[in-house]
Parts: structure tokens; sequence; C-alpha cells
């Protein structure tokens, strides 16, 4: 079974974000960056699958140089050879754009299974899974929690609101947007590090997909971009943590009555 | 011309989503705004119990549009039938709700029609007859305005709790139902769903405890969870957590707080080392008194805290169970 994991490199969780000087995005510079959370899920459910039902995992990244980090990253847990769409004109705050371009690269792959992330910690959009499928006529399911490949198809489990899940049966090849806490995430190992240094990556850019200008104008775009002011007042208690942690017990006790 | 708002009427076997009213407000908002027209649309079979219930709100005509292929929800059902609904009415907008469903079909609905979809929104501004959408991003921490440059219909959802389902406007009367007559012959589903359920019951129920101590990614590693056990302990309080704390196996799923998690409400929510995503934030805002303990002063857990410490949770949970021992001796 081949699986295809599309992945996206998003900033640190734990970074301090600026507004960037056009106030349009984050200021990128000092930022450390990492696989972003779902897309390290559905790349370790690919590598579980494969080491189960053999088959090739093929990870696909769109972005520039620094993302190569997380594509040999991926390499390195297990994945078989890596895509990495270079070209700026695909970047873009439009779910859409880089879908076209995922499309693109993809469109002479061989693949039974083309998972992403549920959404990305940055934009967040979850909609570029789906985008793909769309172009690419497969069927689609969401928020994946278990996958079970069978002879017809593919049956996944789907996590639905507050507690609630759903098996789903589709035929294969399909999309599965996974979610972060499918499985437990292994490490690269030493002997994984190197190995990856023989594995391909295949750079692509505009030209070589057929990828025009009109294709990367953005239908939705960010106008500005800002610290969400704060709608509640929380009283902020400061101090050493001794101190602080004295009078927050008091207020605890004696405004809050919460004992 | 495409002109008026349709607003997508989610239901579950034949009952209302509740964040639809939500997303109702929205749209009944946007359309005194920007003097348009709103009508709904409730997809499903045998959904008339749901289009009255939508009809007595202030809205100008609510379309039924059914098939036995809706009975069940699939994204490919869903997305030929809303999809020839739109294509036969021609909005300006399409509205939704945030919801699960929502995310499963909307996406690709947009995309089949060659429009946009700006998710996930917690609110709008028209500045100078332009619509701006108000996204989070970074899960949050920054907000934004997006503005669309395509030609409409514009597909727009809105977060949970981003308005208020008791503001919705009743109608004067009950504005007028009428079946859509959809062609669902040539639709195939290729999704087969199998009957929705719940994991075997819960071992905790938070729901009932007084004061919890809440645990997220802040807290490292799994050997410290030890630290937010003795809070716990010293503050008569049941442990808690965020999603990544379950996920990775440091505490069961039944004590994980969320949208996919328990909804509780207790006298006290203390968080530690939790950021206030809106998927974690849905599952205790309604606590009485929230503290947050957070090194990061932005932290979107510090809107809806009513008390707050700023900085290293390894120096104040040790501090604070000190102090805690200290009044119980
Ligand atoms: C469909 C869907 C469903 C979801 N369901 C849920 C759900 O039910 N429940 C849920 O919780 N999440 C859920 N999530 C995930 C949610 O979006 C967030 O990713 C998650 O809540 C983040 O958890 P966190 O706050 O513990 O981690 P983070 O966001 O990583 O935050 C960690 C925080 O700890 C702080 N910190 C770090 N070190 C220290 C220190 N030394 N001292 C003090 N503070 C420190 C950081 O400043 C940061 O604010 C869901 C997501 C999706 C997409």
């Amino acid at each position: 079974m081949n699986i295809v994991v599309c992945l996206k490199q998003v900033p640190k969780k734990d970074s301090i974000l600026r507004i960037g000087a056009d106030q349009k995005w984050i200021d990128e510079r000092d930022l450390s960056y990492e696989m972003s959370e779902a897309d390290a899920y559905a790349l370790e459910e690919a590598l579980r699958q494969k080491e189960k039902h053999g088959g090739e995992v093929i990870v696909i990244s769109s972005g520039p140089e620094r993302v190569r980090q997380s594509i040999k990253e991926a390499l390195a847990k297990g994945a078989d050879r890596a895509i990495h769409l270079t070209d700026p004109l695909f970047n873009s705050g439009d779910p859409a754009v880089i879908a076209r371009a995922l499309a693109g690269a993809l469109k002479n792959e061989k693949f039974d299974l083309i998972f992403t992330g549920l959404q990305s910690d940055d934009y967040g959009f979850a909609q570029v899974g789906l985008i793909l499928a769309e172009m690419l006529g497969l069927p689609s399911a969401t928020i994946v929690m278990e996958v079970q490949p069978e002879d017809s198809g593919v049956r996944v489990k789907r996590e639905l609101e507050s507690g609630w899940f759903q098996w789903v049966k589709l035929p294969m090849p399909a999309l599965l947007t996974i979610q972060s806490g499918i499985n437990q995430l292994r490490y690269a190992t030493l002997k994984g590090i190197m190995a990856a240094k023989k594995k391909e990556i295949k750079e692509v850019k505009a030209a070589d997909i057929g990828f025009t200008e009109s294709d990367a104008i953005s239908a939705q775009s960010i106008q500005r971009a800002y610290f969400p002011e704060k709608t509640k007042r929380t009283e902020i208690i400061e101090g050493k943590p001794a101190e602080a942690a004295a009078k927050l017990m008091e207020k605890l006790r004696f405004d809050a009555r919460v004992f | 011309m495409s002109q008026g708002i349709l607003l997508f009427v989610e239901q579950r076997d034949g009952v209302l989503n509740r964040t639809t009213l939500e997303a109702l407000v929205a749209s009944q908002q946007l359309a005194a705004g920007m003097s348009e027209s709103l009508s709904a649309a409730v997809l499903g079979s045998g959904v008339s119990a749901v289009a009255s219930e939508i009809a007595a709100k202030k809205l100008d005509k609510v379309y039924i549009a059914e098939d036995s292929k809706l009975a069940e929800y699939t994204p490919d059902g869903y997305t030929a039938a809303l999809r020839q609904v739109i294509e036969k009415l021609d909005p300006r907008y399409v509205i939704f709700s945030h919801t699960y469903q929502v995310r499963d079909f909307a996406p690709r609905l947009t995309a089949a029609l060659g429009k946009t979809f700006v998710g996930d929104c917690i609110g709008y501004k028209l500045e100078g007859g332009a619509l701006l959408l108000t996204r989070q991003i970074f899960q949050g921490k920054i907000n934004t305005d997006v503005g669309v440059s395509t030609e409409p219909p514009i597909f727009i959802s809105f977060q949970t709790g981003s308005y208020r389902a008791d503001q919705a406007a009743a109608g004067e009367s009950t504005a007028q139902i009428e079946n859509f007559t959809l062609d669902m012959s040539g639709v195939e589903l290729r999704a087969k769903p199998e009957e929705k359920f719940q994991e075997a019951k819960q071992a905790v129920d938070l729901t009932q405890a007084e004061r919890i101590v809440s645990v997220g990614r802040g807290i490292k590693s799994e050997e410290n969870l030890g630290l937010v056990k003795d809070l716990a302990e010293a503050l008569g309080a049941e442990l808690a957590a965020s999603r990544p704390i379950c996920d990775n196996e440091w505490l069961p799923m039944d004590r994980q707080i969320g949208s996919s998690g328990q909804t509780v409400a207790p006298k006290l929510y203390l968080a530690v080392g939790i950021s206030g995503a809106i998927q974690h934030v849905v599952g205790m805002k309604n606590a009485q008194t929230i503290v947050a303990i957070n090194k990061d002063a932005e932290a979107p857990i510090f809107d809806i805290a009513d008390y707050g410490i700023v900085g290293d949770l390894f120096e104040i949970v040790p501090a604070l169970i000190a102090e805690a021992k200290k009044s119980q001796g």
C-alpha cells in the first residue's frame, strides 16, 4: 500500500510570536520550526500502515529551504522518498492555491491513500486536504482516529463531537485527515538518520507541473494581523512565586469562595 | 446577479444542532448590515420539524431539501445536494457553523464550485462596504482580518461560541417554508457510514467535581505530573488535562477536557501550562472561577481567566502546594 503524507512546517509551539512589519503576518525572523503536530501523527500512521501492509511512504511538503529539515526528519523516521515544492509561487494564504500545487505534483504519483493532518498549527484552515481530494476526485474522511485497510477499501474511525465516533468505509484511493493522538509518535533513530541521507528529495517548481501565475491567485488573504483584545479583565497576580501563591490562595478562599 | 444570504442548517436525526442558531445570529446581523435577504436550507430526510423550528426565527425563507440519500450524513451527499441548492438560489454568502460535519464537506463543496471558504471565523467587520472576516491563527494567539476577492458566493463558517444562540431574533410571523427539488439520481455516495457510538463509559466523571486542576503541555514530561497531582490533592481537586497530555497517554482519555473530551463547570478550574485553544476552552469556560498559570502573558487562556499568574509553573506550583498545605494545617 502506497501512502502520500502532506507535511507542513510551522513555528515551534513555544515560540514567542510577534506581528511582522507589514502587519499581515508574523515576524518570521529568529523563529525555530517543526512539523505541524497533526501532520506528525499523519506521518506516524503512514509508517505504521507500511510496516503492517508493505508499500511506500512518500512525503510532500511546500515551503522554503528550511522545510528540508522537516522532510529529512520524516525520511529519518522511515518515509521512503520526498517531494519538496520549492517555488515561491506556491506560497499563499489561500488553501486552494497550495492544494492546487499539491494536486499538480501528485498527478503522476501512484498511491492508495493520502494523509494530511486535520489542520495546521499556524493557519488552521482544515481545508487543504479536502480541496486536494476534490481536485483529484478522491473520496475523503476527516478527523480520523483509526485506519483499517480492507480488501475492497479502507475502514476508518472518525471522531465526532463530544465523545462520539463513527466508522466509515471508503473505496481507495482516498484522502484522510488525521487527528492528533491516533498513535504514539516515534523518534528518528541514528540508523534512520544515516539511511535518510541516501533517500530522494525531488524538488518541484511551478513550471514542472504547469502551475501558472493565475493558479497562484489568492481568493482570500489576510489584510491585518494583530493580537486579540482581551475581553475579560483577568486579575494578574504579581510577585515572587511564594508571594503570588499566598495572594492567590487568599483570593480563592475569600473572594471567589471556592473551598 | 447573486443576492441574499443562505444559512446552512445542521441537524442530526431530525434534531437541530444548537450551533446553527449561533450562525443564525451572525447571519441576521450580516443581513441587516448589508441589506440582504436571509434564507436557510435544511438538508436531510424527514426534517420538516427542524425547518419549522428555524422558520419561527427572523428570516425570509426556509428551504427543505430532502432525499433518501441524505438520511445519513455523507460528504458526497451533502456536497452534491447543497451544491444544487446554491446553484439555483445563487446567494452572495453561504453561512455555516464551524462544526465537525461542516469541516467534513464545506471545503469540498467550495472547491467543487471554484469558490473560497473562510472557515472558523469569530466575527466580521464591514469597512466601507467591504466585508472582512475575523479568524484566529496560531491556535488563538493572533487574530486576522481576512478579505475575499472572488465572485460570490462567499462561504463563511463561524466558530462555536462566537455568537450567542439566545440572541437569535424571532420572526414576527413564521417564515415561508418551501420544498426544494433535488436530483440525486446520479450521485454516488462513496463513503459508507456505520452506526455512531460512544466509547465505553467513562471511569471518572469530572462533571461532578467541585474543583479541577487541569494540566497542559507546559508540564513538559510525564515525570513532572507528580507536581500537579500534589497540587490537586492539596486543593481537594480532581486532576484533568488538555488533549496533548491524553494523546501522549500520560493521563487516560477520560480526564480530557474540551470539544472531544468532557465539558465541566466546577467552582474552580485551575489551568496549569494550558494555552487556551478554543477546543479546550469550550469544555471549561463555564467554570465559576478560572485560574491560569502560564509563562506566556499573551496565552489565550488569560482571556477567560479570572485570576492569572504569569510565570514558570515549576516555581509557582510548588509555592501553591506549600500555601495550600499551610492553611490546611
Ligand atoms: C478537532 C479538534 C479537537 C480538539 N479537541 C480538544 C479537546 O477536547 N481538548 C483539548 O484540550 N484540546 C483539543 N484540541 C487541541 C487544541 O487545539 C490544542 O492543541 C490543545 O488544547 C493544546 O493543549 P495545551 O494548551 O496543553 O498545549 P499548548 O497549546 O502547547 O500550550 C502549552 C502552554 O504551556 C505554557 N508553558 C510552557 N512551559 C511553561 C512553564 N514552564 N510554566 C508555565 N507555562 C508554561 C505555554 O506558554 C503554553 O501556553 C482539539 C483540536 C482539534 C483540531
